[in-house]
């Protein structure tokens, strides 16, 4: 249990205009995401983060990795994240789940994968 | 696409593509020192990383910045690993942070999850009841690894599993938390046993 300094923490809220959460359902840990044609022609026109999530995402990248390589709360990742879609600078690949979880197709896939892994 | 021809007595063809890229979790839960870290360590591709989650925006969802700002900053700390399966399916182990006051990263963390893997010392099962509680009273697969440090186990599989008092239908079972071949195996019994959960479900 660590307690940090509350600047950091409103310094990291600045990043997001101070809102917790992005518009709509907030994204699953492990929602991908992969930069688009746009965001790769806007880089330089970003802003830090953008740009570094960008960057990041010119292979498929999960939020938590995100939030860790960026040193930002995974909240605040989902806000930037989200953001980011709305912009078309990112396209989110979100997990298909169901109330029971994933659906059964999902699951044979993800067993004949393991399998030969 | 791939054009070799399988036996069809062998293993039931690969389900059709098309599903698209696609993340999938996996929860990693147990006692203190049960070896969760070292089953991701021993799974993932990349170094396990890990993040931080702040309480407050997590547990209550807060989206106005003059209430997060004044609220107490207590975070709670993630570890979680990747494994690439293929160009359309990325499986994250998610380390379940400890008990008692994280229950919302529980939920977060289970949340769309594919199912949970319950490390255990056998030295001292009572460390993973809470775990197991919660998986069960939430219909969440999961299985129950006993992870045997140096190749031993003080109890064996059966014993486990009658003292744990878990339905019959749920996998318990010995590993290696460290090999990385044994934690792979423990994964596929967890997603057979979702499946057949599934279907069990109809």
């Amino acid at each position: 249990m660590t307690a940090r300094p509350p600047a950091r923490f409103v310094r990291q809220f600045a990043l997001t205009g101070g809102r917790a959460r992005s518009s709509g359902a907030p994204l699953p840990f492990e929602t991908l995401i992969q930069t688009t044609p746009q965001g790769r022609s806007a880089y330089a026109t970003l802003t830090p983060e953008w740009a570094a999530i960008v960057r990041m995402g010119e292979s498929p990248i999960s939020v938590a990795e995100i939030s860790a390589h960026l040193h930002i709360h995974l909240g605040v990742a989902r806000v930037l994240v989200g953001d980011m879609e709305h912009a078309d600078l990112i396209s989110i690949f979100a997990p298909i789940v169901s109330e029971n979880g994933p659906d059964t197709a999902l699951l044979e896939r993800l067993l004949h994968e393991l399998e030969a892994l | 696409m791939s054009l070799k021809l399988s036996d069809p007595a062998a293993t039931p063809a690969p389900p059709p593509s098309g599903l698209g890229m696609r993340p999938m979790k996996i929860v990693v839960a147990g006692g203190f020192a049960a070896g969760k870290t070292t089953f991701v360590d021993a799974l993932s591709e990349i170094t396990p990383l890990t993040t931080e989650a702040p309480m407050t925006s997590v547990a209550l969802g807060v989206d106005n910045a003059g209430e997060v700002s004044t609220k107490t900053t207590t975070t709670v700390a993630l570890d979680f690993g990747r494994i690439t399966l293929s160009d359309q399916t990325m499986l994250y182990l998610f380390g379940t942070p400890g008990q008692d006051r994280f229950w919302f990263m529980w939920d977060e963390l289970s949340r769309g999850a594919v199912g949970a893997v319950v490390l255990v010392d056998t030295r001292r099962l009572g460390d993973c009841f809470p775990a197991i509680d919660y998986f069960e009273n939430r219909s969440i697969p999961y299985i129950v690894a006993c992870n045997s440090f140096n190749g031993q186990l003080s109890h064996d599989v059966n014993e486990v599993h009658e003292a744990l008092a878990v339905p019959v239908d749920v996998p318990v079972l010995a590993l290696d938390a460290r090999n990385r071949a044994a934690a792979k195996g423990g994964l596929i019994r967890l997603v057979q046993h979702a499946i057949r959960r599934r279907h069990a479900a109809g």
